[in-house]
């Protein structure tokens, strides 16, 4: 791609109602990514970097299930049950030996865990992207407007991620599972030292936050190629998702899954134009560049400027 | 410190002097090279173990500085600046800048926050150059050559070259040896064992822990330079967040705080890496165990397991 | 009559709805030693922690040597000599004692900012530290690891780091608590030693410990101060009485 020193585009309303729509969606999938891993952090204080590999095993498996039912619902539905077994056993193997140990130790193994992973994925299907079939009854577009075609695809997401958001703040704030976690949250060892058996609470927690990542990744399989590493990127999104929300918070997850989204996807979209108001074309043009791709970053260190504990921290 | 607790250093560093001389017997120019690059990373993980191991500042961006090192040795050649002092010293004052900047948003935050904090001013400097067409972008920047050294293209030698690592490396850890027994070593040291004491005593952390990533960043940025000589070729992919990571594992597979613990885990980390890959190019399906392994079962890390009494921090 | 050392006005301090200081004035004259006393939950911890700046205050001054303090944090009110121990000994566990009161030395003398001299090697640091390890009785301890310290050597610990710190106002959070009545005697001598070196001001539940060394006392209840007063009127208020001995009736 060139520099263009080109007459600025009018950005048509439609335009920007599909790359907010993008945003969004890329919002609700990073939330709920960031959900799982916000209330292991805010739970267990377990640094996990194989978050991100979660995600991936669940894309890879809805490709698996896929190629061998031939159908997405059916992937879909065999999906689910396949990620969290895969979660709890990661836990059983690797996790719980580490729950009292330091975020060093911590860094390192699941960092051994992305390396494995992301080699054994590759190993077992090859590096080249998996496909997997978008289901017929939510495949093509639909005209939300004269002149906005949106895939329904992404309105399914959508759709999906804010009724799973929905669903789990009212798990989280209205049932006594919900309760528990809340509690855990702000002091594990009171509520261990209340006879809630902890251990049990933790795998709750974690498996469960493994079953959405992977949830995540078969949704979004049909939309984005399914290669080793895919989730390292989104892990690292992830992070400063929750870093930005606050640990341990499903609101502040869910506020700040949506800013990062539609910040990243507007500012890559639409940055290079807002800043010819200020600068010559070539120089919009580079800075855009530059600059989109850090937008996040730059509003995460603002964040953490004037709230080193993120948006809505959980005081322990 | 005493000359018992230097003992595994010393026994270290005179291997590494030695190497070469070994690998006269094998492919002599692979294992020079290998060689060197693995005393250039030791030397970034031994500036973060200082910075982890005396300060408790778990950075995960700390390849950022590789990149700044290594960028700064591009932006020199292009200028007509050739001289690796020259060079190395210009890696420094923006590394000095860098961290001073970036310390100064990051230190507000503790815990995960600090260390995600970290994470993204690296990718915000990653993200920086691989837009930045001129430098090559996300494709990288060939050198020419390697730089020059007083005047004189002496470090075209890989002999030369591996000597003159080893010679920072050396330099670098005798250097923050003393440093963490110096009055400021101890304020650092004690910031990190008990924060609250230090500050009834009346230190205030914030300076202590920004000089330190000042210090640290410098160290890193020095090996970033003589990274971008090693390979004559330098890349954003230097600083990304996967190498951060590397680093930390390195150290923290060394074991945290003893400054040679570092440099033993970025040679053991790198040989397994490279030995592996001669035998499978399935190595990360090896080495991610091993590292898991290391982490639940090895609580002091190499350096502890080798030997515990000269692995403590140093006071 | 010079001006107290420590004059606090109105000092408050609320945890959500639970005011756990609640209008708190008083002033610590210069040498003296002056005791908070008062029924668990009274505020007393919270009131150190405001005076030391562990804690912001929700309301009042506090104006130490003259100066208005309230708005400085911790460190900055203990370079100024407004130094406090802690109820459970944080002492630097990895550094040996005579590293841990050395340190104490440091902060009171010179830059810290030596990057390359052996800190270890200064005997600058060293006499001082141990001159302060010897009155305590932990020389014999200088060179082992503070952690490794028993609960009464550690209290120690922390009076030496207080001595060398040469503070003008130390501020002891309970230094008698889960001390045996042997080591409690001898923390009461060395405090009673240390009467004419600085100004004190001590939380203490031990009441032998407070009427043998308080010039003055005060009586927190429910985060409000009640009486105030040399140790004799206190022992006769008929208000501390019944704060601490509930509704009987004083025969």
């Amino acid at each position: 791609m060139h520099d263009e020193v080109a007459a600025p585009r009018p950005v048509s309303l439609a335009l920007l109602a599909v790359q907010t729509l993008n945003g969004l969606q890329l919002g609700i999938l990073l939330f709920l990514i960031a959900a799982g891993l916000t209330l292991t952090f805010g739970v267990m204080n377990f640094v996990n970097l194989a978050h991100g590999v979660q995600y991936m095993v669940g894309a890879y498996l809805a490709a698996m299930f896929a190629s061998l039912t031939g159908g997405f619902w059916s992937a879909l539905a065999l999906t689910l049950p396949t990620a969290l077994a895969f979660g709890l056993a990661l836990e059983f193997l690797v996790f719980r030996w580490l729950y009292d140990r330091d975020h060093l130790s911590q860094i390192l193994a699941t960092f051994g865990v992305i390396l494995f992973m992301n080699q054994g994925v590759k190993t077992i299907w090859g590096a080249a992207p998996l496909s997997v079939p978008m289901p017929d009854a939510l495949s093509g577009s639909v005209a939300l407007m004269p002149g906005l075609l949106f895939p329904v695809y992404r309105l399914a997401l959508i759709a999906v991620g804010l009724a799973t958001g929905l669903a789990l703040y009212l798990v989280i704030n209205h049932t006594r599972v919900g309760m528990l976690i809340r509690a855990g949250a702000t002091n594990a060892a009171m509520v261990s030292a209340l006879g809630v058996d902890i251990r049990r609470l933790f795998m709750l927690v974690f498996g469960f936050g493994a079953m959405l990542a992977g949830f995540a990744g078969a949704m979004v399989a049909p939309i984005l190629s399914v290669e080793p590493g895919m989730g390292d990127n989104l892990l690292i999104l992830a992070f400063v998702v929750i870093v930005i929300g606050g640990i341990g918070s499903i609101r502040g997850a869910f506020l700040a899954a949506l800013m990062v989204g539609l910040i990243d996807t507007l500012g890559r979209a639409f940055g290079a134009q807002m800043l010819r108001v200020a600068l010559a074309p070539a120089a919009a043009n580079q800075t855009g560049r530059a600059l989109a791709p850090m937008l996040i970053y730059i509003l995460m260190a603002a964040v953490l400027f004037h709230r080193p504990s993120g948006l809505f921290p959980v005081t322990r | 410190m005493t000359m018992r607790s230097q003992t595994p250093a010393i026994l270290l560093f005179a291997g590494l002097a030695l190497f070469p001389f070994v690998a006269r017997f094998g492919a002599q120019a692979y294992l020079l090279t290998l060689g060197a690059r693995t005393l250039i990373l030791a030397l970034a993980a031994l500036s973060l173990d200082f910075l982890v191991g005396q300060g408790a500042l778990i950075s995960f961006g700390h390849a950022a500085y590789l990149g700044i090192g290594a960028y700064a040795v591009v932006l020199a050649s292009m200028a007509g600046i050739n001289d690796l002092l020259a060079q190395a010293l210009i890696a420094v004052a923006a590394a000095a800048l860098f961290a001073a900047l970036t310390g100064y948003v990051s230190l507000r935050a503790t815990g995960v926050y600090y260390i995600m904090s970290t994470l993204a001013f690296g990718q915000m400097l990653y993200f920086l150059f691989v837009s930045l067409s001129a430098l090559g972008g996300d494709d990288g920047y060939t050198l020419s050559s390697r730089s020059r050294l007083f005047g004189e293209p002496r470090l075209t030698s890989d002999f030369a070259f591996y000597y003159l690592c080893l010679a920072a490396l050396a330099l670098a850890y005798v250097m923050l040896t003393r440093i963490c027994g110096s009055r400021f070593g101890r304020v650092l040291n004690a910031i990190r064992q008990n924060p609250l004491r230090a500050r009834a005593l009346g230190f205030r952390p914030f300076p202590s822990r920004l000089a330190a990533c000042l210090i640290a960043g410098a160290i890193a940025a020095v090996a970033g330079a003589l990274l971008a000589n090693q390979s004559e070729f330098v890349a954003p992919a230097f600083m990304s967040w996967q190498r951060s990571g590397e680093l930390l594992v390195m150290t923290i597979l060394g074991g945290v705080g003893s400054l040679w613990g570092a440099v033993l885990g970025a040679i053991i980390y790198l040989a397994l890496e490279e030995a592996l890959s001669l035998l499978t190019d399935q190595t990360h399906v090896l080495i991610g165990p091993l590292l898991i392994v290391v982490a639940i079962f090895g609580r002091r890390g190499l350096a502890g397991a080798l030997a515990p009494k000269a692995s403590g921090s140093a006071a | 009559m010079s001006p107290p050392l420590l004059h606090i006005e109105g000092l408050a301090k609320s945890f959500g709805a639970l005011a756990v200081t609640d209008d708190v004035s008083f002033s610590v004259g210069e040498g003296r030693l002056v005791a908070l006393i008062g029924p668990n939950g009274a505020g007393k911890t919270t009131l150190i922690d405001q005076l030391s700046g562990a804690v912001q205050s929700d309301a009042g001054r506090i104006r130490f040597a003259g100066l208005d303090i309230s708005g400085l944090d911790m460190s900055a009110r203990a370079r100024l000599g407004l130094v406090r121990s802690f109820q459970i000994a944080a002492v630097l566990p990895e550094y040996s004692a005579l590293e841990n009161v050395a340190l104490a030395v440091q902060a009171r003398s010179g830059s810290s900012f030596r990057f390359f001299g052996s800190a270890a090697r200064e005997e600058e640091l060293n006499a001082p530290a141990r001159a302060a390890l010897k009155r305590v009785g932990l020389l014999a301890r200088a060179d082992d690891p503070a952690g490794e310290l028993s609960h009464g050597e550690k209290r120690s610990l922390e009076i030496a780091i207080a001595l060398a710190l040469r503070p003008r106002l130390m501020l002891f959070d309970e230094p008698f608590a889960g001390l045996g009545s042997e080591e409690t005697r001898a923390g009461v001598e060395l405090i009673r030693a240390l009467k004419s070196e600085f100004t004190m001001l001590l939380v203490e539940h031990d009441m032998d410990a407070v009427f043998a060394l308080a010039d003055e006392i005060g009586v927190l209840v429910n985060g409000r101060l009640i009486a105030w007063g040399a140790p004799e009127a206190i022992r006769a208020n008929e208000r501390v009485r019944s704060a601490y001995l509930g509704e009987e009736t004083l025969a």
